[in-house]
């Protein structure tokens, strides 16, 4: 085989791995926009949010120390202790459930039926809110996230296929961490799918999602599935902060991967799950692809707009995305 | 409209309240918020505490009191331009803009209202002609002096001959990225070597294309021009194919402490340029130290102190200082205008003995400006990161570029400049 | 009392369908203009021009254009960043190449050439609604802004890829480039947001207007009654862009006078103009104001409140600034969803009844 044909197909291979952490972050906008009609717009600074808990709680970092110190002339930063990963991704968790809880108790409740471009705006204040409070509890400095992740290209992986190609051809390269955000991605979508096919929150849930009326008159509460869909989509969020964040560093950066997930969204639908992962892919691969084929020739740097670029054209055919829901209108 | 003008009246009153007196007036354009902040904190902190320290220390300089008006942009260009405007009507004298696209902006605002600019090592390269920007300049050193600094490195590295190898750079894709396209691809000419172009684009935290691309080609050396979290990205993507750390190069905006830490142990041994020595025992540290930081008037928490950005922000507020005093000197007066503080920087000399006085040896290189030369003596040092003991090291002395590249280029970028804006070079 | 209608007679159409039928209004209106026209340039300083004033009217335009294709047509679009792009580097490239004609004409121009782009642009919009329509309009966003940062032509191969705004004059005022005076910058500015605002005004209340807004309302039913959803849709995207464009001229050669494309227009221009008109309220001319003015004036207020009246340090308010304005947001859609334009409405609905109410 010849050496570019192998490169073309390493580059797929990274695409659809790059695909399922695109993938990750749709999916919170998913679970949100399907049980709520709400575009949640704060989806990325939410990742930012969680990551930047789970390090200021890892390394014990005190809450909002900067206006603390500010105000009062003191110099406290640390607790002096450090909370194990496990735990601290419990804790994290908490926090998430009760930012959960204070969105809907604070602002969705009193938003009920409005249109959705006003939810919208709705969640771009709470994109700015959360990230001025973000800055002010962690400081904006860089974090390094200490998980233990694995890193770097799989060397076992380069020297099975490197006999694949000639002399020009090193190898397949394979990101461990990307293979880590793949079979963590997949425990998370299959731990969704069970939880909303098989639990009764699941059930309800999906209730709320076909139908909030009859949902409500058999007696299921809005607001606790409201609240419950947030804590997913912050779980969600937490791990794909994690993920994005564990090759950049915990960063305010990490809130514009909102941006990557947007074309996902567009070709899978808003309300589809399966519809999220298989636009992830498509674009994952669609955009490397590009970039490595086309990229060269017209100077690179296509990937941010070939994406949206690729699921408008999907669109054109499908308007409602790959797996939405037929729009079927009526006068 | 009536919410307007409600605002307005507002604005007014709070705006009387602060009007100017006799002090040294110092803006100092943050970015301590917004996806910068983490280079932007540390050059803000260094800045601030070397002129608290001549406070504390000198009583100012040359007896007139320095009084700092810090604004924070954001990085954002348009609230770096309204910075401008409320910091210039307090009387400031000189402005760090820190963005390229501030500087850009501020580069005809600046030079109609008479009032100097320094860039230091960023901004618009061919500032460095001062017969065209008069009010402008970006000593010690501008990114094509980096770029070609980067390559007389590497030709001392291959024993003076780069003909054949492969050299590749990775960019952000904007006006910043750019600049050092033009210098590599005369250098590549005159050298031999063959020079590839990868951009990324804003804000960069998704580089597998780029990188894949380098692993294919295998480019002998890989130079970067990144800034915010492409840096991060860029260290870990280039140690996840396994490309040889010693053989990446970034550029002093990709070669702080917070670029390579994400990375950890992987970093180790990636290289970046520097315009500024750093030492965290130099004396001038002590005074900061017990002066500003032990009296509670730290600029930020104090943590910074040493690292490379922070010894870049003070070493930008000891040019600074330096230039003032040297208008005071040419003009005997020490309230001085910023017309003044021009005149200043432009006669303005530094030597080692003189750093060596101010307790900062050897921080900078040697140089003087004139008017026909704003851009100091172009010089750089090659540093590489040691990840266990978490620091610096500088691997060279200061490494001079090729000026009989690098000069035609500002001859002519500059005359075009000239030509659009309609100004007639010559000295003020 | 104050603010009264009663007695206030039409004697003909008209004068009952004129912008502001009820006499207190349009007394209102005129003592705006003129306080803007005829005080506001002779007390204005380079402070006010260009941290507050200039960069309210620019917005402002921009607000209208969007507020036409999203509240009057019921098109949300991300792409105004682009758009305005389109016209900045349109206005660019017509001063350096006809440097003889005057600014103005080339402002219009560039308004002109967006309008073409945003109709190109528009014509998915035939298929895709909603959200998907506004994620596809990114698609233009992000094309564009690579687009003028990387064909070297739209800069005239300049090593940075950053424009300059050569200086022009008016009358033989100068406009652009650093000689111009505060007043001078302000009142182009103003001149063209008076022109756009009337312009749009009288167009949303035209036929053009209600054929928008009946797509807006229900698409389908519109198309039964005659309305062509093409022809109504590419209109609202042309008109819409072309008010974009002038913006973004303006943006470019009088406001900033130097910009670079990535930075200056990137999305978080386009999801600015958005939140201006959702905030202002949709589907009001009054509103783009209202909306801008919020954005652009608040950030600055509570800059100087935090910093130079109780003298925090600037990181800390400019993350309560984020805080603040985050939960305003939401604290004005929970009070009042339909925007600032509405509280006004109901302002005036009060007091006309003040001081008594029964």
């Amino acid at each position: 085989m010849s050496a570019d044909f192998l490169y073309g197909i390493e580059v797929i291979i990274n695409g659809l791995m790059a695909g399922v952490l695109y993938a990750l972050v749709a999916l919170g906008f998913v679970l949100i926009f399907k049980a709520s009609g709400i575009f949640n717009y704060a989806q990325g600074v939410m990742a930012l949010f969680a990551a930047l808990t789970l390090v200021g709680i890892m390394e014990g970092e005190v809450p909002f120390s900067h206006l603390i110190n500010a105000v009062f002339g003191t110099e406290i930063h640390h607790f002096g202790w450090e909370v194990p990963a496990l735990l601290a991704i419990l804790l994290t968790l908490v926090v998430m459930i009760f930012f959960a809880w204070a969105v809907q108790h604070f602002v969705f409740r009193h938003l009920v039926g409005q249109e959705p471009i006003i939810l919208f705006m709705a969640t771009i204040g709470l994109a700015y809110f959360l990230e001025g409070v973000g800055d002010l509890m962690w400081g904006s400095d860089i974090k390094t996230l200490a998980l233990g992740l694995p890193q770097g290209g799989s060397l076992w992986v380069e020297d099975i296929t490197s006999g694949l190609g000639g002399d020009d051809f090193y190898g397949f390269f394979i990101d461990k961490l990307d293979m880590v955000a793949t079979v963590v991605a997949i425990v998370l979508v299959t731990g969704l799918i069970l939880f909303a096919q098989y639990t009764k929150q699941g059930r309800a849930m999906r209730a709320v999602a076909d139908d909030h009326q009859a949902a409500l008159s058999v007696g299921i509460s809005l607001n606790f599935i409201w609240v419950l869909v947030w804590s997913l989509a912050g779980l969600v969020a937490l791990v794909a902060g994690v993920m994005w964040g564990a090759k950049s560093g915990v960063q305010f950066s990490l809130s514009l991967i909102a941006l990557k997930a947007l074309p996902v969204l567009m070709l899978g639908g808003f309300t589809s799950i399966p519809g999220a992962i298989v636009g992830g892919l498509i674009i994952g691969v669609g955009e490397k692809l590009f970039e490595y084929m086309i990229g060269p020739m017209v100077g690179g740097a296509t990937e941010n707009w070939f994406a949206y670029v690729l699921a408008l054209i999907f669109l054109v055919f499908r308007p409602q995305g790959l797996f939405g829901e037929k729009i079927i209108e009526r006068v | 409209m009536k919410l307007k003008q409600l605002a307005a009246m507002a604005l007014t009153a709070t705006l009387a309240a602060g009007v100017a007196s006799a002090e040294l007036v110092i803006p100092d354009l943050s970015y301590r918020t917004g996806p910068y902040a983490a280079g932007g904190t540390p050059f803000s902190d260094g800045y601030q505490d070397y002129f608290n320290m001549l406070n504390a220390r000198d009583g100012g300089i040359g007896g007139e009191s320095i009084r700092i008006v810090e604004c924070e942009t954001g990085y954002n260009t348009e609230k770096g331009v309204e910075c401008y405007e409320a910091t210039k009507g307090e009387g400031a004298l000189i402005y760090q803009p820190l963005s390229t696209g501030i500087t850009y902006q501020l580069i005809p605002k600046a030079t109609a209202d008479g009032i100097p600019l320094h860039t230091m090592g960023y901004g618009r390269t061919s500032a460095a002609n001062g017969e065209v920007f008069n009010w402008v300049f970006n000593y010690p050193a501008n990114y094509w002096d980096a770029a070609s600094v980067m390559v007389n490195y590497l030709l001392e590295e291959n024993g003076g001959d780069l003909s054949g190898k492969k050299i590749a750079l990775i960019y952000h894709n904007s006006a910043y990225g750019k600049e050092p396209i033009r210098t590599l691809e005369e250098l590549s000419a005159m050298h031999g070597f063959e020079f590839t172009q990868l951009a990324v684009d804003h804000p960069g935290q998704e580089q597998k294309s780029q990188w894949l691309q380098i692993r294919r080609e295998r480019p002998d050396y890989v130079l970067m021009w990144g800034w915010g979290v492409m840096n991060q990205v860029a260290v870990q993507e280039a140690a996840n194919i396994g490309f040889p750390m010693e053989n990446f190069i970034g550029n002093w905006w990709a070669g702080a402490e917070h670029d390579v830490t994400p990375a950890g142990a992987a970093a180790n041994g990636y290289k970046s340029l520097n315009m500024n020595r750093i030492d965290a025992n130099l004396p001038v540290f002590d005074d900061i130290r017990t002066l500003v930081h032990d009296a509670g008037n730290a600029a930020g928490d104090g943590s910074n102190m040493g690292s490379v950005l922070y010894t870049r922000g003070m070493y930008a507020a000891m040019l600074a200082a330096e230039a003032i005093a040297k208008a005071q000197e040419i003009h005997g007066v020490s309230a001085v205008t910023p017309a003044m503080v021009r005149d200043g920087m432009e006669a303005l000399e530094i030597t080692d003995a003189r750093m060596e006085e101010l307790g900062m040896a050897r921080v900078g290189p040697a140089f003087s400006v004139s008017c026909q030369n704003h851009g100091g003596s172009g010089l750089g040092i090659v540093q590489q990161w040691d990840a266990s003991a978490g620091n610096w090291v500088a691997l060279t002395d200061y490494i001079a570029p090729d000026m009989s590249v690098i000069q035609p280029l500002v001859a002519e970028d500059s005359a075009a400049f000239a030509a659009e804006a309609g100004i007639e070079p010559g000295c003020l | 009392m104050l603010y009264r209608e009663a007695g206030d007679f039409k004697t003909s159409y008209q004068e009952d369908s004129q912008t502001f039928p009820i006499a207190f209004d349009r007394y209102r209106y005129w003592a705006v203009l003129a306080f803007a026209f005829l005080v506001v340039p002779f007390v204005i300083n380079d402070y006010w021009a260009n941290a507050i004033l200039v960069p309210f009217l620019i917005y402002a335009i921009a607000a209208i254009g969007l507020n036409i294709l999203t509240g009057y047509c019921g098109q949300v679009s991300l792409g105004t960043g682009g758009f305005m792009a389109v016209g900045a580097y349109a206005c660019y490239k017509l001063m350096t190449s006809f440097p003889d004609v005057s600014i103005v004409i080339h402002i219009i121009l560039s308004g002109g050439i967006t309008a073409a782009v945003g109709a190109a642009f528009g014509l998915p919009s035939l298929r895709i609604k909603g959200f998907y329509l506004a994620v596809a309009t990114l698609a233009a966003q992000f094309f564009l802004v690579w687009l003028f940062n990387k064909v070297s032509w739209f800069y005239n191969y300049s090593a940075s890829g950053q424009i300059n705004a050569p200086e022009r004059t008016v009358f033989g005022v100068p406009v652009t480039g650093p000689n111009t005076e505060a007043w001078a910058q302000y009142l182009i500015c103003l001149v063209f947001v008076t022109v756009c605002a009337i312009i749009a005004r009288n167009l949303t209340r035209g036929s053009l207007g209600r054929t928008w807004m009946s797509i807006r309302d229900m698409d389908i039913a519109a198309e039964i009654i005659g309305v062509n959803p093409l022809k109504a849709k590419l209109t609202a995207f042309a008109v819409s862009s072309f008010f974009i464009g002038i913006a973004g001229a303006l943006f470019f050669a009088v406001y900033l006078g130097a910009v670079e494309v990535g930075e200056a227009f990137g999305i978080q221009k386009s999801f600015l103009v958005l939140f201006m008109i959702i905030i202002g309220g949709l589907g009001s001319i009054f509103g783009s104001f209202a909306g801008a003015a919020f954005l652009v004036v608040l950030p600055v207020v509570l800059k100087l409140i935090g910093v130079d009246l109780l003298g925090w340090p600037t990181d800390l308010v400019a993350h309560f600034q984020l805080v603040i304005v985050g939960a305003l947001i939401m604290f004005f859609l929970i009070k009042e969803p339909h925007g600032l334009a509405q509280l006004w409405r109901l302002a005036k609905e009060k007091l006309r009844l003040w001081p008594f109410p029964y």
